[in-house]
């Protein structure tokens, strides 16, 4: 990567009782669109005050176009964010809105509303400009919201959660109006999800976190297929994690024996024989066959779930090991799958994804 | 037809019962209006027909006259003083977190549930020992001190709708504190800076205990009915009350178009 636009170094910050950011690193590509997730409480909301400067860290360091942020109040740092609330002024109108950061800005009166109408109007609010923020629909509040972040051309916009209030049907449609705009403006958008769906169909990369620190960063396909660590295998949710210990190894593969058999993984380090490892099967690489198939594992049915396009199958081995399965519909009829019923699970060894980080 | 007949009669015994209860509240302060234009010297029946020498004698007495603009300046300036102080009270409450922050909001909402006598004694004493005995400020601070309360309450309230990210988003947006303090917490609370206005001027214009105790010579218009009434039986003290009573109504309805309706208006999509 070339010099970062956004730099965090060591970037810490304690709360009484509560260590929500634990000296994380990380750097932000100009113009990239990177998207942070992790369940709720993990600090990626705190690392985006952290960034637009509404929290002082407690160590560590941001850096916004290789300038330090250390000591640079919120106001003058032009990071401006598109808020879960929203955060609309309620008393004032839709244009008001939106010109309010040009308003600060000490731009004159008829520049503020002919921008504002511009931005209005690219975000298909023409004609809106003089109501109340009352009496628009969420959707609209929302493009509201994102007009007057984006009102002053910065170059860095900051999401935190910015769909969540939105019914599933205008999320899409947001989804793709962010898409659109982030490519349009090239700038830098940093979004705070706990949606997987949002994070993978918008991001260029992923950063997981938990606990206040981060697990992974990647593209979306290597945090979903390659995830560093049980926690990211685990949050990704359609992941199988089997645990072991490590009896033989050979070139670029290793023998692990677990409570359900000794399976074949492939492996990009050296492990010692003996020592603790895990690996992944993924939900949709799981083959189903009938009960008995030479060199399958046999497990019952407990349950299905549809998702759509395909359906969930849970799984239990005869020593309790549960596994989710994910097929297509026409594959789930085919096997007439019901609760009960006696199947074999299979994969290609090459699909097993061994967790580099597993302790 | 009694299913129908009985709901019709306990509706009209309601509405009676209350139009009697309004009656009994507002009939004294129609009875001073109305005699305030009776010629007669004395309130008797019959009537003695129209007249507005009293209204005449009034505005012709300058003690009345000097009451009346003492009461209108103290009035104002605890108008003023305690919407300010009000507001900077409840912005405290409803921004930071602080040790004895418990003890302030108390401090702050005790003064009208002390006895107005036992508060205009106090204050009285405290007042002569600084030296600002018998002046029109000191009424203004002591009103202050009691109008403050409500102000901060009204203040408060408003607060309460106040979404918790909105001061961020505009410190986000380019806002130094200040300049969203005064952009958008002030533009939110207005409606109720006004009410509080309104309100704290009729507390003040109303007060009589403690602008008795420490306004010396400088009457304020309760004060002077009061001294009034110790005289003689006046009929000037029935034209003062019609218009006390036109001020305090005023300055009331005032406040409660502020709090009630342009709140909702805000709040209701229409």
């Amino acid at each position: 990567m070339s010099a970062p636009f956004v730099a965090l170094e060591g970037l810490d910050k304690r709360f009484p009782g509560h260590h929500a950011v634990r000296g994380i690193d990380l750097q932000i590509a100009a113009g990239e669109f990177v998207a942070i997730m992790g369940p709720s409480g993990c600090g990626k909301s705190t690392t985006l005050r952290l960034i637009a400067g509404l929290d002082e860290p407690t160590g560590g360091d941001i850096r916004i176009g290789g300038r330090s942020m250390r000591g640079i109040p919120a106001f003058q740092r032009d990071t401006p964010m598109v808020w879960q609330s929203l955060a609309l002024f309620p008393f004032l109108t839709v244009a008001e809105n939106v010109a309010f950061p040009l308003r600060m800005k000490k731009v004159g009166a008829a520049e503020r509303r002919r921008r504002a109408l511009e931005w209005l109007d690219r975000m298909g609010l023409a004609g809106m400009a003089d109501r109340d923020i009352a009496q628009l629909s969420g959707g609209q509040r929302q493009r509201v919201a994102i007009a007057r972040a984006l009102v002053t051309q910065p170059s860095i916009l900051l999401l935190d959660e910015p769909l969540s209030a939105l019914d599933a049907h205008l999320r899409v449609r947001m989804q793709t109006e962010l898409s659109r705009l982030h490519k349009q403006l090239g700038i830098t958008f940093v979004y705070v999800t706990h949606a997987q769906s949002e994070a993978f169909a918008l991001a260029d990369r992923i950063v997981i976190m938990s606990d206040g620190a981060i697990q992974q960063v990647g593209r979306p396909q290597d945090v979903y297929r390659e995830p560093v660590n049980a926690f990211v295998a685990e949050f990704m949710g359609m992941n199988n994690i089997l645990r072991g210990t490590v009896r033989g190894a050979s070139a670029g593969r290793l023998a692990l024996e677990t409570p359900l058999g000794s399976f074949d993984v492939p492996t990009r380090k050296t492990h010692p024989v003996d020592s603790k490892a895990a690996f992944v099967i993924a939900a949709d690489r799981i083959a189903l066959a009938a009960a008995g198939t030479y060199g399958g594992l046999d497990a019952t049915v407990i349950g299905l779930e549809f998702v759509g396009s395909t359906q969930t199958v849970f799984v239990e081995t005869a020593s309790g090991h549960e596994f989710r399965i994910q097929k297509q519909q026409h594959e789930i009829e085919a096997l007439d799958l019901a609760p009960g019923r006696q199947i074999s699970l299979s994969w290609e060894p090459r699909h097993a994804w061994l967790l580099p980080d597993f302790r | 037809m009694a299913t129908r007949i009985l709901p019709r009669l306990s509706r009209l015994a309601q509405h009676l019962f209350l139009a009697g209860l309004f009656v009994f509240i507002a009939a004294p302060m129609l009875v001073i209006v109305v005699f305030s234009f009776d010629a007669n010297r004395f309130p008797t029946i019959p009537w003695g027909g129209f007249s507005l020498e009293w209204h005449r004698a009034i505005l012709e007495d300058a003690m009345v006259r000097d009451a009346f603009l003492n009461s209108i300046l103290v009035g104002l300036g605890t108008a003023v003083l305690s919407t300010l102080l009000g507001f900077a009270a409840a912005y405290v409450d409803y921004r930071w977190r602080f040790f004895g922050k418990r003890a302030f909001v108390l401090l702050v909402a005790i003064p009208p549930a002390v006895p107005v006598t036992i508060l205009g004694m106090a204050m009285l004493a405290f007042l002569s020992r600084l030296g600002l005995f018998g002046r029109l400020e000191a009424v203004i601070a002591c009103h202050t001190a009691v109008a403050s309360s409500f102000s901060m309450a009204l203040i408060r309230l408003r607060l309460n709708d106040f979404g918790r990210d909105l001061e961020p988003a505009a410190w986000n947006l380019g806002a130094s504190h200040a300049a969203a303090l005064f952009t958008v917490v002030v533009p939110f609370c207005r409606p109720a800076l006004i009410a509080s206005f309104f309100l704290s001027a009729a507390v003040s214009f109303d007060e009589f205990m403690i602008a008795w105790f420490v306004g010396g010579v400088h009457e304020t218009i309760p004060v002077r009915i009061l001294n009034l009434l110790q005289g003689q039986v006046n009929p000037k003290i029935n034209a003062i009350g019609t218009v006390v009573l036109a001020v305090s109504i005023v300055l009331v309805v005032l406040a409660q178009w502020f709090v009630g309706v342009r709140v909702g208006k805000r709040a209701d999509p229409t």
